[in-house]
């Protein structure tokens, strides 16, 4: 049996192969890096037009409970965000903790529009930890709250400042919605549900179809001059540049939101109430302070300071070390994140990178590295 | 009259009187996708048979370039600096790494011609 054999196809593997996709194993599937555009050419497709991904990898599943508010205590009991506290029709970026206050997964949750849905949680979470997530939520969630998984729903992105442009040709819903907001739509004919989220920094949109319709969606969109198909390296490089986390490299089970400087995303509420998973650890960070902190860095130079790089203090001791890192195209620089001793995580601060055994001058950055443009 | 010869490694050597021209291969750019950044040797310094000589960063990764042959660095490709792009858009021409004064031009017969490096890349894959 070869190494593809084994590995899982999303419903668009035969298009990325036809549009002539350089495939490679991620999270079990096999995915495309890039295309014909190359990495650095889709990357700038993306921030100058529009985008399009498959993350049909991800998982895509239902909580379910009597009404809103069982549902979301429910939920509340494994993560620090306020859910309850969550409209109809919109969505929030939390994570699923651990009782150390780690990071288990990051997640989106959304509330459905539809008073009729109320009861429901819709969860998109990241396809390396599907299966452990599935299997926390199964194990601590109260009775009475059912996760449905879905395994036949494709999920595809599209990206960029002609999004909004793009979709209106044939979904009359997407020009309607405000950033971190959802609502089930029609395109083309076709039932699916679009949220104005995404990834990359940019405007744009994330769509939930049947595994059936999601091919002919993706061509269509592709039909149009201004969408390029995007691989999983320019989505590496986007997210990088707007500052955001790649679960198993920037997060992980060992760090806490506030170490991970997502202490915006621990709700007012729940600070007050205590009642998550390692909420001891947390609000004690949160009052007193934390060991670490995750920055932004910005190498001298040109050359990129990949994960694992180590960070080192003048006299060459270790006090942190890149977590992700590359060249930003949109920057025209190199970019990267990762964890350094509180001590020097001030911005502006000078820190010494060790790239192949060789000191490299670097900053402490602020994030995002570029302009993020949400249409709130 | 300049002799031209490749690497299992995928690195072209193309030699003029005792001066050679290294770079790697269109082959080599493919394989690595859009190259962001060059990282070269300084003028001056020996470097062995199998010695890194530069190291070319894509968007992924970075890889070695190791020497071909023994030498001198009497010139490194200035250009890659504000265009490393030009490795992708002209591997085997403009996009040329260091240029080396060998030590031993007659250890270039142990290396691959265009004819039996262009079956060896066919062999791969």
């Amino acid at each position: 049996m070869t190494p593809d054999e084994t590995l899982l196809k999303t419903p668009l593997h035969a298009l990325h192969v036809e549009l002539g996709a350089k495939m490679v194993p991620f999270a079990g599937y096999d995915m495309p890096v890039q295309y014909k555009l190359g990495v650095l050419g889709e990357h700038n497709h993306t921030r100058e037009k529009a985008g399009l991904f498959d993350v049909s990898h991800m998982g895509q599943a239902m909580l379910e409970g009597p009404d809103h508010v069982a549902v979301s205590k429910a939920l509340e009991t494994l993560v620090a965000a306020d859910i309850e506290g969550i409209e109809p029709g919109s969505m929030r970026y939390t994570q699923l903790l651990n009782a150390e206050g780690g990071i288990i997964d990051d997640l989106m949750v959304t509330r459905p529009a539809d008073p009729a849905l109320a009861g429901r949680l819709m969860l998109v979470v990241n396809a390396a930890r599907k299966a452990v997530d599935y299997a926390y939520l199964r194990d601590k969630l109260p009775a009475g709250i059912k996760l449905t998984t879905f395994d036949t729903q494709a999920l595809i992105a599209l990206q960029g400042p002609a999004a909004e442009t793009v979709m209106s040709n044939w979904c009359a819903e997407a020009a309607k919605l405000t950033f971190m907001t959802a609502c089930p739509a029609t395109f083309d004919g076709i039932d699916c549900t679009i949220s104005r989220s995404g990834y990359t920094g940019e405007d744009g949109y994330e769509i939930s179809v049947r595994d059936a319709d999601v091919e002919k969606m993706a061509r269509t969109l592709l039909s149009h001059a201004d969408v390029a198909a995007i691989g999983l390296g320019a989505r590496d490089s986007l997210r990088l540049e707007a500052g955001l986390c790649l679960y198993g490299h920037d997060i992980d089970e060992t760090t806490s939101p506030v170490e991970a400087a997502l202490t915006w995303s621990v709700g007012k509420r729940r600070r007050e109430e205590a009642n998550f998973p390692g909420a001891g650890r947390i609000l004690k960070e949160i009052g007193e302070g934390v060991s670490r902190k995750r920055v932004g860095i910005r190498p001298e130079g040109r050359g990129p300071a990949r994960e694992g790089t180590q960070i080192v203090d003048a006299k060459g001791e270790q006090i942190g070390v890149v977590t992700s890192g590359g060249f930003g195209p949109t920057a025209d620089a190199p970019v990267a994140m990762g964890y350094v001793d509180t001590a020097h995580a001030k911005l502006g601060t000078s820190i010494t990178l060790m790239v192949r055994g060789k000191p490299r001058t670097a900053e402490i950055s602020a994030m995002p590295f570029i302009e993020k443009r949400y249409r709130k | 009259m300049s002799t031209i010869k490749f690497t299992e490694d995928h690195e072209w050597i193309s030699v003029e009187g005792d001066i050679a021209t290294v770079g790697i291969t269109d082959y080599a750019q493919e394989q690595l996708g859009d190259v962001v950044f060059v990282e070269l040797p300084e003028v001056g310094r020996e470097v062995a048979k199998g010695d890194e000589a530069a190291v070319v960063e894509s968007v992924k990764a970075a890889s070695e370039v190791y020497a071909p042959l023994g030498g001198e660095i009497v010139e490194v490709n200035d250009v890659l600096d504000g265009a490393p792009a030009t490795v992708n858009e002209d591997a085997e021409g403009a996009g040329w790494f260091v240029k080396m004064k060998l030590s031993d031009p007659s250890e270039l017969d142990n290396l691959m011609d265009e004819v039996a490096y262009k079956s060896f890349v066919a062999g791969l894959d």
